[in-house]
């Protein structure tokens, strides 16, 4: 996976609270290899019951604004598939789930913490339309209809963003580590081992 | 540090290989359990050439996507069960495969089997692997990156979450539960009320509960938003595991008794956050929107979103158009069209029991199906004859899974029909699309079944338990 360090598109925004995995991608469609691409799962049946929604009226959107709780529920990371193939690289909430915010810095989609008055006064100014946003990791900041912004994020999660880092990669320069802590704990605590 | 600790903080630390120095520690993964669902991280791992580095330490069931009734079985639901089972034998994993006796639901064959015991680092990738921790072990759900993480390295990079303890006190009334209590606290705090936290549940009313109650109570940690929920383990505990399948026995059983009477929360250890609920105010629960802190009493009425405050307004608005109900009508006189009884979060014995004792003698007003939350628990429920009590009251008995919680191997609730059921998620959708959820206990939902309509199951209950 290629990293990122700033990105120019468009912005809309989803104002609705407890967007929860089960919506970002209904279970049905996970048996999906991910080479199919899983960009037309994206909200589904959400977007199939309301011609109008928004992801309806703009598909080439890199931002999504939306309210608290975001990815909220199972630990499906086939719903930050379903966003990434979409074509989205941020999402900026006041909250997210906290499996759904790992999942996200794990496939280069950025889960940007923002306080819930900064987002409320988004929504507001963004209302139906589209516009233009630029996300800079480097100093944890947006530009947004008119405004620039910070956000939380964590230190370790934007180098992985930057980098593309897959943590398996970091973690083989610990086997030696890992295996001493495998033998020394099994020997203090022998019943830690599944018998039978 | 040698100050008084938290539980949560002796399971950390017992599992920390090491730590950077941003404070994310690397820990070590004592079981981790895969399911159908794990195919994108096992197909990571091939495309990387890769193999399980501790196939002893990795158990697979399918569950998901198990058949739970009988005739054809769709191709793809094939696939992904075809799938497990050929990188479990690859692998060289311990697989409860269909036909297993020790098979059932993930998160209720882990305690069953004896894999689940105090001290141990549970990790799997499902949300509601924080049932594990009502026995005292470390037990956190994750994603495909991360199950492929572990697969390949059987650790796991975390970031310490903060420790809330929430004090339990009083006592639970009769027919009153742990999921009860669980909506209950997610309808005060909020469906993101524990987030980033790690919550010790404490108090007399913990130690008052059964460990299929403790379970109950644990599963729904994530509901509000915790990462992982921890109950202290004691001698209800340790006689529960005695004698399981996989568990320590002879001289293991002795050291594992010793460094387990050692798990509990120091006294005067400092928590992050403390909440304390009475359980005296826990009335029978269910939910009327589409998150699970959309719940109150059964005596209650739908909410009205023109008295709430802009967002929360707009989701009640939102949650109740989907839902199809009136602001200000009883939740009782919502009636439903048909009943689920299973899941991890209530399919167990305790739970199936409940249920009966509500059903025996009565017949159901809407059709609903019973899945076990796992093979032994049909076996045991067959045995004790509440498998008839189902069936006489004219519900469908069905196999282990997790069938309609999630609806992935078929069992859905059609668009539009309303379900009271014993899951865990109302969310939109979740039980088929279009379907309409309302959560509740297994007896509250054997109450609805007998009445047709949401419903009180204390009256029911009179002189029955
Ligand atoms: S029963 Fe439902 S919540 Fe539990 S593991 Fe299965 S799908 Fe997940």
């Amino acid at each position: 996976m290629s990293g990122w360090t700033e990105i120019k598109g468009r912005a809309v925004a989803l104002a609705q609270s407890n967007i929860d995995t089960d919506q970002l991608i209904p279970a049905r469609f996970m048996s999906a290899p991910r080479t199919d691409g899983y960009g037309d799962f994206l909200l589904h049946d959400v977007r199939q019951d309301d011609a109008n929604h928004i992801l309806n009226r703009y598909t080439n959107v890199d931002v999504l604004v939306t309210r608290r709780n975001f990815g909220s529920g199972s630990s499906r990371e086939a719903a930050v598939y379903a966003l990434v193939d979409f074509g989205i690289k941020a999402v900026l909430a006041p909250s997210f789930g906290d499996i759904f915010r790992s999942n996200a810095v794990n496939n280069g989609l950025l889960p940007a913490q923002l306080p819930e008055a900064d987002i409320e006064d988004l929504i507001a100014a963004i209302g139906d339309d589209d516009v233009g946003a630029t996300v800079d990791l480097s100093t944890s900041t947006v530009r947004i209809a008119g405004q620039e912004l910070s956000f939380d994020l964590d230190p370790v999660w934007r180098k992985k963003l930057v980098n593309g880092w897959d943590d398996i990669d970091l973690t083989s320069q610990h086997n030696d580590g890992i295996q001493a802590f495998r033998a020394a704990r099994f020997a203090a605590h022998p019943w830690a081992l599944p018998t039978s | 540090m040698s100050g008084p600790q938290t539980l949560f903080s002796k399971l950390w630390t017992s599992h920390e290989v090491t730590r950077r120095d941003d404070g994310t520690s690397l820990l070590w993964v004592d079981r981790h359990l895969v399911h159908e669902g794990s195919h994108h991280a096992f197909a990571k791992l091939q495309s990387r050439g890769m193999s399980v580095a501790a196939p002893d330490l990795t158990f697979g069931v399918v569950d998901h996507y198990a058949p739970t009734r009988s005739g054809e079985v769709a191709s793809d639901i094939r696939r992904m069960i075809d799938t497990l089972g050929r990188n479990a034998r690859a692998q060289g994993i311990r697989l409860f495969d269909l036909r297993d006796p020790g098979q059932g639901i993930v998160h209720v064959i882990g305690p069953e089997q004896g894999l689940t015991l105090p001290g141990l680092l549970i990790n799997c990738g499902d949300s509601h692997t924080s049932t594990h921790g009502a026995f005292g072990a470390l037990a956190f759900g994750v994603g495909a990156t991360e199950v492929a993480h572990i697969l390949a390295t059987q650790t796991i990079w975390q970031r310490r979450p903060n420790t809330m303890r929430m004090t339990i006190n009083g006592a639970l009334g009769p027919a009153v539960t742990a999921k009860d209590l669980a909506l209950h606290w997610i309808s005060i705090l909020g469906a993101d009320g524990a987030r980033g936290h790690a919550i010790e549940y404490a108090g007399p009313a913990i130690r008052a509960m059964s460990m299929e109650a403790r379970l109950t109570l644990c599963n729904l940690s994530i509901e509000g938003g915790a990462r992982l929920g921890l109950i202290a383990p004691d001698q209800q505990t340790f006689d529960y595991i005695k004698g399981r399948n996989f568990a320590p026995k002879g001289t293991d059983w002795e050291r594992a008794l010793q460094d387990w009477s050692a798990l509990a929360t120091d006294e005067g250890a400092a928590f992050d956050q403390e909440v304390t609920i009475d359980a005296n105010d826990v009335a029978p629960t269910v939910t009327w929107g589409t998150s699970p802190e959309d719940a109150l009493p059964i005596t209650g009425r739908v909410p009205d979103p023109a008295i709430m405050s802009g967002a929360k307004g707009q989701h009640a608005r939102a949650s109740l158009d989907y839902m199809g109900l009136e602001p200000g009508m009883a939740l009782d006189a919502i009636s439903i069209d048909q009943v689920f009884i299973g899941s991890c979060t209530n399919g167990r014995i305790e739970d199936l029991r409940m249920a009966a004792s509500v059903l025996k003698g009565r017949k159901a007003k809407v059709p609903g199906l019973v899945s076990p939350g796992s093979a032994a628990v049909k076996k045991q429920a067959e045995a004790e004859g509440l498998a008839q009590v189902f069936t006489q009251a004219g519900l469908e008995w069905a196999q282990s899974g997790c069938s309609m919680c999630v609806g992935m191997n078929g069992d859905r609730v059609k668009s539009g029909d309303r379900c009271a059921s014993s899951t865990n998620r109302n969310f939109k959708g979740r039980q088929g699309r279009g379907a309409r959820t309302h959560l509740m206990s297994p007896a509250m939902v054997a109450a609805a079944a007998v009445s047709g309509h949401l419903a009180d199951v204390r009256p029911l209950l009179e002189g029955r338990t």
